[in-house]
């Protein structure tokens, strides 16, 4: 036993980091239901460090990432934070993953005077806007304007809504109904589903009874795709509108033939092989794909992207502010027109995020691939 | 009987006074602050199935059921913190009550399945009552709690706070094991038909061991609200139940150390190896698969088989 607790704690001893002058902190879900999006976060930031300091690092000294994973679940995410601040002393958090461990360090970090970039998604973490706190991917609130916007580009007023009964579903539920009055849309029907349901045809009939100009479903996983089987059966002749949750090749093998020709908002990762040359995001983005696909054999995804970004305005940040953890807070603050690869980063301080609508496309489903639309 | 375990306490009193004394990095404290959190729900669980032999597994319902109410009616109705504690507990007495009435007479596999089926429908109603409970995203802005003019705002604080709640806690709990009651539960969990022949209302004890630990525990969850500042239904969803469990087993079921050591080398453990990332589970595992194959009375079985070699002989 005594041998045991001696090599069990060497190897504890062993396991501690060398020591670098720059500490990076980072919280991503890497394990837990969140893990499909805190992986490729966790394997971007890391390629991205590992490249920074292969080019010098920042004046010569280089970055020591220090990545932890929150499950994520709020209090693993509290306590990793604490463990960051405090122990490994890291100037800058990037993470977590989603938006409770979010709003859970959120208090830690003003305390802790730390920056904290988050890759969650929900608007309610930069407002009300606080010093120390910034996000990057963009609020579901752009992703309704962009659907809006173009419903309201082709005249079309009476929309129904259909949403899924969980986290993501209520903010787009909520999003939808608060936006509408803005673009002289009336909500005629308001429908909604569980996650787990598998067959949306009365709440679809409802919907055709009312006949609307449009329809917008919101949801992520297979239900979405469900909805869009059943819109077929039901020969709706309104367009069907999804949300940017769905936005991913396994939606189109789920919903197969009955997806092709709805419309939905979705960042330009999505979409970079069909992008116009003269598209500004372009090259960034291509180079980051063609980064991340060659060091891990596998397919980019968007939610690597939001950590791409977080690092490159982390970086932009210590060049402009150095090492001080309220300066980089600072020129956080004052970045303009980063061009990054969800879209141009324009903070300001009542605007930690900095994203435009100009952040999402609208594109189509055709021949069970994607197709721009504007 | 046997005398009160003084030395047990003595220690958690030392302990805890000699660590906020030497170590002041937060991150420390909060670990500290975390492992009474969950000591003080597995030896809640303890006494439930070591005990009683009653196998919850919803006993993250309760305390989420007293940090819920804590965090709703201070973020929408502005109550009184203290009055939200007490709040919180009636409520959950009620509802164990009420759960409990019917599920206790239960026994083994179908009462694990009607207490987790409990926890699941109280997991669901913090997800679904969007309006109020803030839905999966959570509730921001919970007050904090003052004490004497005192704001409990930062982890030395609470830490003094909680050590005092703890320690109370622990006293109660050796006073508890020493009691008449203690006997009679482990009597019921014997043989539920020999305590009947001796004239134990069976159901009733039961039905107020349940109801009792369960008050207990959404008082725990009220001060969690405090502590945190924020709460989403994930910190009270059916692996924290799971997670107690585990604690209370390997600790060492039957015995009131029991859940306090589980839940330290439970909750101090992860910290200590996750520097090692990928293998942090394979670690974890292999240890707990250890310790339930070869120390089936748990780590505090374990110490009293070793101190009892050097005392008796």
């Amino acid at each position: 036993m005594k041998k045991m607790l001696l090599i069990l704690s060497s190897l504890i001893f062993l396991g501690g980091y060398a020591y670098a002058e720059i500490n990076l902190g980072a919280i991503f879900s890497v394990t837990g239901p969140a893990s499909y999006l805190g992986l490729p976060e966790k394997q971007t930031l890391e390629m991205l460090v590992d490249e920074y300091n292969k080019a010098g690092g920042f004046k010569g000294e280089k970055i020591n990432l220090i990545v932890y994973d929150d499950k994520g679940e709020d209090a693993e995410a509290r306590k990793k934070f604490l463990r960051l601040a405090q122990n490994d002393k890291v100037i800058t958090v990037i993470g977590p993953t989603r938006t409770g461990p979010s709003l859970a360090i959120k208090d830690e970090a003003q305390k802790n005077s730390i920056p904290l970039i988050s890759c969650a998604a929900s608007k309610v973490i930069v407002h009300p806007v606080n010093k120390f706190i910034f996000k990057t991917p963009q609020s579901d609130e752009l992703a309704v304007e962009k659907i809006y916007e173009y419903l309201q580009k082709n005249k079309n007023k009476k929309v129904a809504i259909i949403t899924s009964q969980d986290g993501f579903g209520d903010t787009g539920r909520n999003a939808l109904l608060a936006e509408a009055k803005n673009y002289g849309i009336e909500i005629i029907s308001d429908e909604r589903f569980k996650d787990t349901d598998k067959d949306m045809t009365s709440q679809l009939s409802k919907i055709a009874s009312k006949s609307p100009d449009a329809i917008i479903c919101w949801g992520i996983g297979p239900a979405p795709a469900i909805v869009a089987k059943n819109y077929k059966q039901l020969n709706i002749k309104a367009p069907l509108f999804m949300s940017h949750g769905v936005a991913s090749k396994k939606f189109l093998e789920l919903a197969g033939s009955a997806a092709e020709g709805m419309y939905l908002p979705a960042g330009r990762l999505t979409v970079v092989d069909k992008l116009s040359d003269k598209d500004k995001y372009k090259p960034i983005l291509m180079d980051y794909k063609k980064k991340f696909e060659s060091t891990y054999n596998q397919p980019v995804s968007s939610f690597g992207g939001y950590a791409y970004d977080a690092f490159m305005l982390f970086k932009l940040a210590l060049e402009k502010g150095g090492k001080d953890k309220e300066k980089i807070a600072e020129a956080l603050e004052n970045i303009k027109n980063y061009v990054g690869s969800t879209g141009t980063f324009n903070m300001s301080k009542d605007d930690h995020n900095g994203l435009g609508k100009e952040s999402f496309l609208m594109i189509r489903v055709k021949n069970n691939d994607w197709e721009i639309v504007e | 009987m046997k005398k009160t375990n003084k030395l047990y306490l003595i220690f958690l009193i030392v302990f805890l006074s000699v660590f906020y004394f030497l170590v002041e990095n937060q991150f420390y404290r909060s670990i500290v602050i975390y492992v009474m959190f969950n000591a003080i729900n597995a030896s809640l669980l303890n006494i439930l199935f070591g005990y009683a032999g009653i196998i919850s597994l919803g006993q993250a319902a309760f305390f989420g059921i007293g940090a819920y109410t804590t965090g709703i009616l201070t973020v929408h109705f502005g109550i009184n913190p203290f009055l939200t504690i007490l709040i919180g507990a009636f409520i959950s007495f009620v509802v164990a009550y009420i759960v409990g009435f019917p599920t206790l007479k239960l026994h083994g596999h179908y009462l694990a399945m009607a207490t987790l089926g409990f926890g699941m429908i109280v997991y669901i109603l913090f997800n679904e009552f969007t309006d109020i409970t803030g839905g999966p995203s959570g509730l921001v802005g919970i007050a904090k709690l003052s004490i004497f003019g005192i704001l409990i705002d930062d982890e030395s604080k609470f830490y003094i706070f909680f050590s005092v709640i703890f320690v109370g806690f622990s006293i109660l709990l050796e006073l508890f094991d020493k009691s008449f009651y203690s006997y009679k539960l482990k009597f019921i969990k014997e043989s539920e038909s020999a305590s009947k022949s001796f004239g134990i209302n069976v159901s009733k004890v039961k039905l107020i061991v349940f109801a009792t630990t369960s008050m207990f525990s959404a008082v725990v969850g009220s001060l969690f609200a405090f502590y945190s500042g924020f709460i989403s239904p994930v910190s009270f969803s059916l692996k924290y139940s799971i997670d107690l469990f585990v604690m209370a087993t390997l600790g060492g079921l039957g015995s009131i150390t029991g859940g306090t050591l589980g839940a330290a080398l439970l909750t101090v453990f992860p910290e200590l190896i996750s520097n090692f990332e990928d293998y942090e589970m394979i670690i974890y595992g292999s240890l707990l698969a250890i310790i339930v194959m070869f120390f089936p009375q748990g780590i505090s079985g374990l110490i009293k088989k070793m101190l009892g070699k050097y005392v008796r002989s």
